[in-house]
């Protein structure tokens, strides 16, 4: 199987032998950062640029993180110190930027779709670090890779989306790539919270959290994202927290080895309680460590895709 | 592509192995601080045997490890088919020991020259050596191998294709006219 695309836009049109391919280069790439030298010259001449349009900690460090670990030159650009505040468009300042030949644009953007457009302006390639409510393929990705590791497949496996989903772009590209990895995805949350026409994806819908989590490996807790809430989606944080909170004792409902994911950052005792959190189950950290390895392996194939003759 | 006979069967890759394994033990004057690298893929297997070899003549049982070069080649924007990356493993520290360094093929010398340089990002070894099956020489860069099991001569247009029961169901080396 070899990688093809010039853009890794999200997980809704991969293929699964695709997604595989993704998981299963991350391996590989996961030893590098346990090495004393934690780099290695494959992308050594290339250069990156970062444009995040929208607020991120730990996406922004983990591409950072993973260009510089392959030797990439790195360039970083964020909305509120750049030329866009003097009124130029995003797709100029695209342009401009390419225009000093970088070979791969990673792009944060608040509107769905941005990453798309941008993939069809720029020769350089794009990655999707998150657009809008639309996708976030990289970190559905190592959602997936640490659930792989943990469970030894992801076949047949029971996973439940718990929270905000209108909003989530991370359980969006999350339901698309694990029902193609033959995942039974449950997503779960107050009706307002709910996309319309969501069933369509092949997710199964509950709205009392205990008959979603009942007998499943993975629970997934969403951010309530406080940001993106123009309206009131629910009466209180109170009431949310009361009724979508994953306590211990709601722990009790899924599987003995369940796995708590995150994707960050936390509202603690809000979406999930401290003790869950830092809990025996949860592998939210593990999540992190392995998103470094998984924008490597991205990164690798995207960049490495446009080739031509075999040397000894 | 046509194949112009075995240059190596089972029995002659087997012998050659085994002396390999002795000129190792000799070179080194036994086999403390040695250890065996392969590089993947058939590197690792012939690395096994070399192992195997030097604990039946020696009775001592050598680290071996791994190495994938992947990411180190110089030719990643240049080659036709993107290379598959693999693990590279190695559990153990390679400060101040005798790296023996295994692969199939010697040829350009591209190969090796990632390899060092990948091991050197893992420790300060004692020293570097270099154990190939064949050498078929056309080298691009200033390497050679320390123990080679077999010289042979080629043209630029031919393959050399060592074949290993443990990967490939049937051992063997020959070489194919493109």
């Amino acid at each position: 199987m070899e990688w093809n695309r010039k853009d890794l836009l999200g997980l809704e049109d991969l293929t699964k032998e695709e997604i595989k391919l993704i998981l299963d280069t991350t391996e590989s790439f996961k030893e590098i950062s346990t090495r004393e030298i934690k780099k290695v010259p494959a992308l050594r001449g290339k250069t990156i640029a970062n444009l995040f349009f929208e607020p991120s900690t730990r996406t922004r460090i983990s591409f950072e993180l993973a260009e510089k670990r392959l030797s990439a030159d790195v360039v970083n650009f964020s909305a509120s110190t750049s030329s866009l505040s003097k009124g130029e468009t995003f797709i100029d300042t695209a342009k401009n930027i390419e225009a000093m030949k970088i070979d791969c644009v990673v792009i944060r953007h608040s509107s769905s779709g941005a990453s798309y457009m941008l993939s069809k302006k720029l020769n350089a390639s794009v990655i999707n670090a998150g657009d809008g409510t639309h996708e976030h393929p990289t970190q559905a990705l190592l959602d997936m890779f640490t659930i792989r590791e943990k469970k030894g497949g992801l076949e047949g496996l029971k996973v439940a989306i718990v929270g905000d989903i209108r909003h989530s772009r991370v359980a969006r590209s999350n339901i698309w790539g694990m029902r193609k990895m033959g995942i039974d995805v449950r997503i779960c949350g107050p009706k307002t919270l709910l996309p319309v026409d969501i069933e369509k994806t092949g997710a199964k819908v509950f709205y009392h959290i205990e008959h979603a989590i009942k007998h499943v490996d993975v629970i997934m807790a969403l951010r309530i994202q406080k940001e993106r809430q123009g309206q009131s989606y629910f009466p209180s944080i109170r009431e949310y927290s009361k009724f979508y909170g994953l306590t211990s004792e709601r722990l009790k409902y899924a599987k003995g080895d369940v796995l708590i994911m995150h994707p960050g950052p936390i509202n603690r005792g809000v979406e999930i309680m401290p003790e869950v959190a830092d809990g025996p189950y949860s592998v939210i950290l593990e999540q992190v460590t392995n998103g470094l390895a998984v924008r490597m392996a991205v990164l690798y194939l995207v960049m490495g895709s446009k080739t031509k003759e075999v040397s000894a | 592509m046509k194949e112009k006979g075995p240059v190596m069967d089972k029995e002659g890759v087997e012998r050659t192995i085994s002396r390999i394994a002795h000129e190792i033990v000799e070179k080194n004057k036994g086999t403390d601080n040695l250890v065996i690298i392969g590089i993947r893929t058939r590197g690792v297997f012939l690395a096994e045997r070399i192992v195997k070899k030097i604990k039946q003549i020696e009775k001592a049982v050598l680290p071996i490890g791994v190495l994938d070069i992947t990411l180190y080649r110089d030719d990643l924007s240049t080659i036709a088919s993107q290379p598959v990356v693999h693990k590279t493993e190695i559990p153990f520290d390679i400060t101040n020991k005798v790296v023996v360094l295994v692969d199939d093929v010697l040829y350009t010398g591209r190969t090796i020259r990632a390899a060092l340089d990948e091991l050197i990002d893992f420790g300060r070894p004692k020293a570097i050596q270099l154990a190939v099956l064949v050498d078929r020489g056309h080298r691009e860069l200033p390497i050679r191998a320390d123990y080679a099991g077999k010289n042979v001569p080629t043209s630029q247009k031919e393959i050399v294709e060592v074949r290993l029961e443990e990967y490939d169901k049937k051992t063997e080396v020959i070489i194919i006219g493109k």
